[in-house]
């Protein structure tokens, strides 16, 4: 009945393969194992891959060998990947007009986005593009973000030969897009860079300074000196606030303005009081000074802030990289000649020609030819389109089967996706911000330690006045919390450094929070719990005839050909005879009996009207929500296939899972009610919580009511339809392989397909909220310790000095042995 | 101690030098990548290979690729 013994044939076939790797031979390239079919017989080196191959050979032919022996035992391995593209794309002026920079020498530069950077051995590679290459200038790679910088003189080369190199060499070149983005970032990060230097130099002076005060204060020192050494520290604590602590101050501010409790309130608190009274106590020349101890807060603080920046900066340059990696070219038909051309130059009343796998560029009416569109990116509908001549296309399906010419009607922003990200702008624009724990813990932390303040002075007040000043203060400034400020940025960027290693890229810290509390979950159906491919998903009929028929279809283009040709894997039957009718069905010779397959109107029509029992089938298959696809064998009807989006195999004990956290999983749909109740059915979700036929901007009031009513929701999806829900939702999420819309509106990306880094995420968040917590604790604790020692008026500068260092050592240690991603606690 | 009335202004101006110029290299972007340069540092130059250069002369992409699948 269903398709048990057939689906069981990747199973056998993948434990066939892991038999092969037992008796393993590496691949001269990349190290991995070699599958056994694979394996050289003539001793020569052996490659899992054609790409590590070509790959080996450039870099064989180009004597740069030496990149095999840089290569350390530990590099990260990872098979090589080559485009095999003309990048004639990149000699379009348009292109150059807008990526490439002409310097003061003549020479041009270019910064472009490379795949497959993963070890240190990359940059040698690609650096050695000079030589290899004449008229290559420079090359410049930062492995971090995979873009290299070349220099080069365009009369000697040109930048698609330069492309073509570096595609030979494994590292498919790609426009460097987002580029204004990054710069913007770049320039914030100097800043911050600037800002880090200018406080730790502030910090390390006047701890100088501080040590000959502490000697004074021992041994005795003559009061000009006293003065003069504290005259300085106070001139170095001014510059450290004026300038690198700064943003404390504006946050205070904005967080008083806006009345949403932040971090930054009690710590300009102290600083500011810290710096009067010291400035006091300089002038009249007594009491104490704590100037090192505030310098060296701003300076921990900034320390703290810069690397969560940091992180949050690379996984934002990742994105980009996946941005760029999206093709950004179209082919353009001009008088029968094909011209690769940047998306950009496209122009209404272009010819664009689409082939089998590449998406369509721009909106447009079909002049030439049939192909199946899936365009589950754009509506979720999970059945493919067949178009012909007169149909029109939106930019963004993808052909799965033929080719087609495509007269443009609308190119760039004017495209159907092009319009929808313009909601996803506005839906990103009016999300409000996420209150951060810390945030709302700090607004009873000031309170608090106001209160002990005013406590201190008043039980001092009776033995002296002066005293009850001084211990008041002091307990304002050791109990800035330096520890709270630095140990969660700490535990956020450590837990977001290991999920990005294991393929979750998380853009902000605030978003690791807010995942852990109980949510809607709203699962977007098509590429997101189902795997986005046409699968069969039903047999009914004698398997022979399964074979048969994969036999026939295989080599066929048609979405549904390739599903049904890799159903069985390798057949060994004769086709004497094929002959495929587009959109309807093929018919054939196999092992000499003839086979019809195809849609029930098409077998109708070829052996005439169907048995009631294979009608029944049909029906049964349609209301599953499935594509019918009837076979014939020698003039009987034998079989029925039911075809459809099938579910990730993970999928329902996700669901499951998901549910356990504390959550309400919703599916949101665009595609038919039918396929998408048949789904969510077999998800284990309840009536309610399913919807069809639902439209970008259904999903987006969805989403958007939900938020609104006091919910946090996650959006969950892949495409341009899911886009503007996810930039809505609390914490949009997108999965793997989605189109660019959405990595542009999510604040998360899994790298990985299916559903199992979804759950990763939920729970490495928990973990690292729980650390987050645990550093809380530990800062707390130190801080009751500094209101005791200041309330009992022990606490002195130089006490102080070695107490709010330690306690920033604990919860640094405490932040980075935090289990949060990657690992069981 | 008066001796410090002249240190002191003295070390004010090395560490006004140092922070003119970290700053005015920061800005400059010499901090941007702060991981490429360490692993560059690394590779030493090799002397010029008179055959790599002219093997380099033949573009790569005229390398067939050899699938030995």
């Amino acid at each position: 009945m269903t398709t048990d013994s057939t689906q069981a044939t990747p199973a056998v076939e993948s434990s066939r393969d892991s038999r092969s790797r037992s008796t393993s031979v590496a691949c001269a390239h990349c190290g991995l194992d070699v599958p056994r079919a694979r394996v050289a017989d003539d001793g020569g080196p052996s490659f899992c891959c054609p790409g590590c191959a070509t790959v080996y050979a450039t870099i064989h032919a180009l004597a740069l060998d030496r990149y095999y022996a840089l290569q350390g035992e530990d590099s990260a391995r990872q098979p090589a990947t080559v485009s095999g593209r003309s990048f004639e794309s990149l000699d379009h002026a348009a292109f150059l007009a807008e990526h490439v920079r002409t310097r003061e020498d003549g020479a041009s530069e270019v910064v472009l986005a490379l795949e497959g950077v993963h070890c240190a051995a990359c940059v040698w590679l690609v650096e050695r593009l000079p030589r290899v290459l004449p008229g290559v200038i420079d090359a410049r790679l930062d492995r971090v973000s995979g873009r290299a910088t070349l220099r080069y003189e365009p009369a000697t080369v040109s930048l698609s030969a330069i492309a073509r190199t570096l595609d030979g060499l494994g590292y498919p070149p790609h426009a460097n897009r987002g580029a204004a983005r990054q710069e913007a970032r770049r320039a914030r990060s100097r800043k911050h860079v600037v800002d880090l230097g200018v406080a730790g130099a502030c910090a390390g002076n006047t701890m100088l300074f501080a040590f000959a005060l502490y000697g004074g204060h021992l041994d005795g020192m003559d009061p000009m000196t006293r003065t003069l050494l504290r005259g300085v520290s106070l001139a170095f604590t001014l510059l450290s606030l004026a300038w690198p602590g700064r943003v404390f101050f504006q946050g205070a501010w904005t967080s008083l303005r806006t009345r949403v409790p932040h971090m930054d309130l009690p710590v300009a608190l102290a600083l500011t009081i810290g710096t009067l009274f010291g400035a006091w106590n300089t002038v009249l020349d007594r009491g104490d000074t704590y100037f090192e101890s505030l310098t060296v807060v701003v300076f921990l603080l900034l320390i703290g802030r810069f690397l969560q920046e940091k992180r949050s900066r690379d996984a934002l340059d990742a994105v980009d990289l996946l941005f760029s990696v999206t093709d950004a070219t179209a082919r353009k038909v001009d008088a029968d000649v094909e011209r690769e051309t940047p998306i950009e130059a496209l122009v209404p009343g272009d010819r664009i020609r689409v082939r089998h796998g590449e998406s369509v560029a721009a909106d447009g009416m079909i002049e030439r030819g049939t192909a199946a569109f899936d365009v589950a990116f754009l509506t979720g509908e999970s059945k493919p389109r067949t178009l012909r001549v007169g149909d029109r296309v939106l930019a963004g399906s993808r052909n799965q089967g033929g080719e087609v010419d495509v007269v443009v009607e609308a190119a760039g922003p004017r495209t159907r996706a092009g319009r929808l990200m313009d909601t996803v702008r506005a839906a990103a624009e009016t999300k409000s911000p996420i209150v951060r724990t810390v945030d709302a813990m700090a607004r009873r932390f000031t309170v608090v330690v106001l209160v002990l303040a005013a406590i201190t002075a008043a039980v001092w007040w009776n033995a002296s006045p002066e005293q009850a000043i001084q211990h008041a203060v002091a307990l304002l400034i050791v109990t800035c919390p330096c520890a709270l400020g630095l140990a969660t940025p700490l535990a956020v960027t450590v837990a977001l450094g290991r999920a990005a290693k294991r393929g979750v890229l998380i853009r902000g810290a605030d978003v690791a929070e807010a995942l852990c509390g109980p949510a809607l979950v709203v699962l977007d159906k098509t590429g997101t719990v189902t795997t986005g491919t046409m699968q069969l998903c039903e047999w009914s009929g004698p398997a022979v005839v399964l074979e048969r028929v994969a036999a026939l279809e295989s080599g066929v283009e048609h979405p549904i050909a390739v599903a049904l040709s890799q159903a069985v894997g390798n057949v060994d039957e004769v086709v004497s005879r094929r002959h495929v009718e587009p959109g309807f069905g093929v018919e054939g010779v196999v092992n000499d009996e003839a086979i019809v397959v195809g849609s029930p109107r098409y077998v109708e029509r070829a052996v005439g009207e169907l048995p009631a029992g294979i009608k029944a089938s049909v029906e049964r298959v349609r209301v599953r929500g499935l594509t019918p696809v009837v076979c014939a064998r020698a003039g009987r009807v034998e079989a029925v296939g039911g075809l459809g989006d099938a579910i990730r195999p993970e999928a329902k004990a996700a669901v499951q899972a998901l549910r356990e956290l504390g959550h309400d999983v919703v599916l949101l749909s665009g595609d038919e009610p039918a396929v998408a109740f048949a789904i969510g059915r077999d998800l284990g979700l309840d009536e309610r919580s399913i919807e069809g036929l639902a439209s970008p901007e259904r999903k987006l009031d969805r989403v958007r009511s939900a938020v609104a009513s006091g919910r946090r929701v996650f959006m969950v999806g892949d495409g341009v339809n899911d886009a503007a829900a996810l930039a809505a939702a609390t914490v949009g999420i997108a999965v793997s392989g989605g189109a660019e819309a959405s990595l542009e509106a999510a604040d998360v990306y899994l790298a990985k397909p299916g559903l199992e880094p979804l759950l990763e995420l939920m729970r490495g968040s928990r973990r690292t909220l729980r650390a987050i917590h645990r550093c809380l604790r530990a800062s707390l604790m130190y801080n009751a310790v500094n209101v005791a020692l200041a309330m009992t008026g022990v606490l002195n500068p130089l006490v102080a000095a070695v107490l709010m260092p330690l306690s920033s050592l604990t919860v640094v240690t405490l932040a980075f042995r935090a289990h949060t991603f990657g690992d069981e606690p | 101690m008066t001796i410090l009335w002249l240190v002191v202004p003295v070390a004010l101006l090395f560490v006004a030098a140092a922070i003119v110029a970290y700053v005015k290299s920061a800005r400059a972007g010499q901090f941007d990548d702060l991981e490429t340069p360490a692993i560059r540092m690394l590779y030493d130059d090799e002397p010029v290979n008179s055959s790599g250069a002219a093997l380099g002369r033949t573009s790569p992409c005229e390398v067939a690729p050899q699938d030995r699948g």
